[in-house]
Formats: structure tokens, C-alpha cells, sequence
């Protein structure tokens, strides 16, 4: 087996006298699709933000590609290839769908100090910003304002930026969230082809998803992982069933 | 072109007529008023980048308008009473020659601008506010208590400085200096919005923690964003201690901040040449309602009023509807 590109050991972070992860210690390998699953309020979400930055744990250490991140705030952890996807689209509302990508494609390229060459005209930027939308399926919808985009064309777009940073990791916090049943199918057939593009570790609810598209699940409760595993061995583990799958699973 | 694009020149026309009228017609005050709100509508376009594309709402950039007038100031009755500007550790001399005062007018205002930009970019919203606004007012006070340049009383310049050989006390010449360097700022200002780094901008307005996790610090967008404003307002400054052959403390004050913020506003927060048709209609409000009334400001704030309730986009959206180059 190749070394994890993603390495979280024993990772806590507390507000007050809430523990909202407890030693969380979690892998991602290159290749694999690891979904995050548990109740609200487990933790799910900080553990993203930890992971990107935007929290400092307050023990325990991340590391990406066999060295230590810890060091690392939430912009030097994207530049270095980590991908967030956000649960709420944050995009910029004002600017066109090419725009928002273009703007991750030149971040990407560490070129955003440049004040001169207006970026309408320059054809490598918009080509390439271009080619991204067309992957996430948005390429015809490019000259609209982001803000007149529908729900499921805003999550799109993330992924549109998320691809245009050419990152070594996808963090996806709920992509499925608020689509219908139809757009979660397209979603999870784009993210199951994703994975070749670089491993997802999949914070989501949606179980029929999370079942059809998990290499490896991690169960959190609590701020802690109580369970690893594949999918059948997740639905058959009694102590995940009681505590969050329910009759769901059965 | 796009309608906003025909109004923009329109408006510059408009100006350049003005002045050229007045001067035809024998009005020198006319053009000294247009190159007034040339001048004020120069801060503004410089307020604007902070303000309208960078969502940074100064309250202190008197401080930069007032640093570019005692740089003009300064350096113009150095030379012109003959005596050095500093004698340690190195001697230099004052000079009235405006290329070199601008230069030193925008250097100044940079310099300054970076401390307190990195210091009140720690801060947002409200404290932002309040923050510029403290900086400003100490630089304010600075001004008074120092009496070698005329403290509370401020600092006469005989004559207009020099450029070349114009002359540039005829109102027509100095009015033409001063359009063109609105001219130079606004292009190079749109410019800026419209590249890679404006497209930064407006992400750190819109949505700071998108821009973050594209791996872009915004403080250091934003920290940009404000230098590069502070020194096109100093520019302005320099210009308009030129226009009144004077400088006081008034220049560096909390009301000139007030100000500058109403002409972005007035003529639509983030339109390139908004900020021009604010300072043209704060300019022409004064001169003519105050003729009748030294009240003059009540109308001024019941169209303020108007404009912040019913036309967010400012005069300029009145006109074209929404930002088309946002």
C-alpha cells in the first residue's frame, strides 16, 4: 500500500468545555474516495476547517505528503494542494461564472500582483478558466453573473475552482446539500470520475451517496472516530448502527 | 460600447467644455471651479479604489489629501524663502517644480498609508472605520501643534509652483494640468480593476474566504488596494494646495473624509468616474445654493439621503443600471 497523502493524528480541538474533536486520528490515500460521516454536531465540520486551516487544532498533527502542516495557515494549505469545497457556495456574486475561475486559475499560477494586462483580454487565462467550467458542466453558463446562477450551477462552480487549483486533495464539506434527487445523481457520478483526478475525503449526509461512492468510511461521534472501515463492514458494525445509522442501513 | 462607457466620456466632455466656455467667455472663477471639482473628483477616484472595488471604508484619507498638500506646501515655500528644506543629515534644497513635488506628494502618502493600512486591515467593518479615522485625526493634530509650518494658521505659497514653462497661474493652463492628470489616474485606475489583481480586489470584497482558500492572502490585497489609494489622493492634494496657494490643517480634517466618502456615494459607489460626478455636484451645490443660503449642506443631505435610499448605484446607476463591469 502507498503512504497516505493525508495523515491526521490524534487531532482536538475544544470551545469552552465542548470537545469538538476529541483525537481524531484519520488517513486518505491517493486514489480513494474517504467519506466523514456522523450526527450533527460530531465534528464533521471543524475537522474540515482544521484540516484547511481556517481552525488551529489544539493538539495532535496534520500532515500532508509525509511532512507536517501544522506550521501552515489557511491560504499556504491551498496553494499547496489542498481543495476545499464549502457546504454554502462562496463565490463571488458579482462576477461572472469565468471570472470566479479565472481568479483560481491565475492564484493557482501564484500571479495575482499583476495590475496592467486587463484579464478580458488575456486569451491563456480565459482558455484555461474556460476548460474547467466545461469539466464541472458549467461551460455554457460562463458569462453569467455567479449571484444569477441557479443552487445547483452555484455547487458547479466550486467545483469548477476547486478543479482549477489543481489540487492533490479534494475536502468536500456535504456537496449534496440542498440538491434534488436527480442533481445528486449527476453529483455522484462526477465525483466517483473525480477520484482519478486526486483522492476526496467526503464530509456528507447523504447515505445513499456516501454508499455508493465511499472506498472507506470513517464514522465520527462525538469528536471522536468510533468506527473505519469499507462500506460493508460500516453497515454491519452494531456499535455505528446504534449510534447513528439506525434501521436505515438494515 | 457600453452605455456606462458613453456616459463616462460624456462626463469628461462635459468638464473639459466647461472650463473651455468659462475661459472663452471671460469667467476665470468658472474655470477655477471646475478645476476644483476635478481636483476633488481626482480624491475621490483614489478613495474609490479602496472604497468601491477594495469594500475598505476609509474615514481617514484626509490624512493622504492633507500629506500631499504640506508636501507641496513645504517643499514650495522652502524654495521660495530661500532656505534649505533640511540641513541634516543631508542639505536639500525646496523646489517648486510640480513634477518633483508630486512625486514627493505620492512617495510621502505611501509611506504613511502602508503602517496604517497594515495596522487597520487587521480590523474590519465598523473598527476599520474607526481606526482610519483615529490615524487621521492624530496626523491632524500633529499638523497644528507644529509650528514651523504654520500650525493652526497653515502655510501660504506665493506663487503657483512651476511646470516647465507654463504659465500656471492663467486658470485655463492649470485647469488643463489637472485634467490631465485625472485623466492619467482614471485610466490607470481602471486598468487595475480590470487585471488579474482587480479581479483579487473584488473577490476580497465579495467573498474573503474564498479568495483565502485559493490560497491569497486578502489582507495583503486589500493592503495594496489602500496604498495605491492613499497616493492617488495625495496627488490630489498636492494639486489642490496649488489651486488656493494654501495649505492648513482643514485639509488633514475629519470633514474632508466625510467629504471624499459623499462623492463616491453621491456618484455611485465603484463606477469609475462616479466619484467626478459627486465632487461636480458637491462642488456646484456649494457655489450656488451657498450664494442663498449658508445652509447650503441641508439639501446636500436630503439628496445624499435620496441617493442612499432609492439609487444605490449613485448618480452613474441612475443612469446605466447595474455594475456591467463588475
Amino acid at each position: 500500500m502507498p503512504d497516505p497523502i493525508l495523515k491526521i493524528t490524534g487531532v482536538s480541538k475544544s470551545f469552552g468545555a465542548l470537545k469538538a474533536t476529541n483525537g481524531v486520528t484519520l488517513d486518505l490515500y491517493p486514489g480513494e474516495i474517504h467519506a466523514l460521516i456522523g450526527p450533527n454536531g460530531a465534528g464533521k465540520s471543524t475537522l474540515i476547517k482544521q484540516i484547511t486551516g481556517e481552525i488551529r487544532q489544539d493538539a495532535g498533527t496534520i500532515a500532508f505528503e509525509g511532512q507536517s502542516i501544522d506550521h501552515l495557515d489557511a491560504a499556504d494549505r491551498a496553494r499547496i494542494g489542498l481543495a476545499r469545497t464549502f457546504q454554502i457556495s462562496q463565490i463571488a456574486p458579482d462576477l461572472s461564472a469565468l471570472k470566479n475561475v479565472m481568479l483560481a486559475v491565475e492564484a493557482r499560477a501564484g500571479r495575482v500582483f499583476r495590475f496592467f494586462r486587463p484579464v478580458s483580454r488575456d486569451l491563456d487565462l480565459t482558455a484555461a478558466a474556460m476548460a474547467f467550467l466545461h469539466d464541472a458542466g458549467l461551460g455554457e453558463r460562463a458569462t453569467l453573473r455567479a449571484a444569477d446562477l441557479s443552487h445547483g450551477e452555484r455547487r458547479q462552480l466550486e467545483f469548477a475552482i476547486a478543479l482549477a487549483m489543481r489540487p492533490k486533495v479534494f475536502l468536500m464539506d456535504e456537496p449534496m446539500a440542498g440538491l434534488s434527487p436527480d442533481g445528486s445523481k449527476r453529483m455522484t457520478a462526477f465525483l466517483s470520475d473525480l477520484r482519478r483526478t486526486a483522492p476526496i475525503l467526503l464530509v456528507e449526509h447523504d447515505m445513499e451517496a456516501v454508499f455508493a461512492l465511499a472506498d472507506r468510511i470513517s464514522v465520527l461521534v462525538y469528536g471522536q472516530v468510533i468506527a473505519t472501515g469499507t462500506v460493508a463492514e460500516i453497515r454491519a458494525n452494531p456499535e455505528v448502527r446504534t449510534a447513528y445509522l439506525g434501521d436505515e442501513a438494515a | 460600447m457600453s452605455r456606462e462607457t458613453v456616459l463616462n466620456l460624456a462626463i469628461l466632455a462635459g468638464l473639459l467644455a466647461v472650463a473651455l466656455t468659462a475661459h472663452l467667455s471671460g469667467e476665470p472663477f468658472l474655470v477655477t471651479l471646475a478645476t476644483k471639482a476635478a481636483i476633488l473628483g481626482l480624491a475621490g477616484v483614489g478613495l474609490n479604489l479602496a472604497l468601491g472595488y477594495g469594500g475598505l471604508v476609509s474615514f481617514g484619507h484626509a490624512a493622504f489629501f492633507g500629506i500631499g498638500g504640506y508636501a507641496a506646501g513645504i517643499l514650495a515655500s522652502a524654495a521660495q524663502n530661500y532656505e534649505p528644506l533640511m540641513t541634516w543629515p543631508l542639505e536639500l534644497p525646496g523646489t517648486t517644480s510640480m513634477p518633483i513635488i508630486w512625486a514627493t506628494a505620492v512617495i510621502a502618502a505611501g509611506l504613511v498609508a502602508l503602517p496604517i493600512g497594515a495596522l487597520s486591515l487587521r480590523t474590519g467593518g465598523v473598527h476599520f472605520i474607526m481606526i482610519t479615522l483615529a490615524f487621521a485625526q492624530m496626523i491632524y493634530y500633529f499638523a497644528i501643534s507644529w509650528p514651523a509650518y504654520g500650525g493652526e494658521d497653515g502655510l501660504s505659497i506665493y506663487v503657483r509652483n512651476t511646470l516647465g514653462t507654463l504659465d500656471t497661474m492663467d486658470p485655463l493652463t492649470f485647469f488643463l494640468i489637472v485634467f490631465a492628470l485625472l485623466l492619467l489616474v482614471l485610466g490607470l485606475t481602471l486598468m487595475a480593476t480590470r487585471s488579474r489583481f482587480g479581479l483579487a480586489l473584488a473577490m476580497a470584497r465579495q467573498n474573503p474566504l474564498r479568495l483565502t482558500s485559493m490560497g491569497v492572502r486578502p489582507f495583503r490585497v486589500r493592503l495594496t488596494a489602500f496604498v495605491l489609494s492613499a497616493m492617488a489622493v495625495a496627488l490630489a492634494g498636492a494639486l489642490y494646495a496649488d489651486l488656493n496657494r494654501f495649505v492648513s490643517p482643514s485639509m488633514l480634517s475629519w470633514h474632508l473624509s466625510g467629504e471624499l466618502i459623499v462623492f463616491v456615494i453621491l456618484g455611485g459607489v465603484g463606477r469609475p468616474l462616479g466619484p467626478l460626478i459627486g465632487a461636480a455636484l458637491y462642488v456646484l451645490l456649494e457655489s450656488q445654493l451657498g450664494q442663498l443660503t449658508e445652509y447650503w449642506q441641508l439639501p446636500l443631505g436630503i439628496i445624499l439621503l435620496l441617493v442612499v435610499l432609492f439609487a444605490r448605484g449613485g448618480v452613474i446607476g441612475l443612469v446605466t443600471g447595474r455594475n456591467a463591469n463588475a
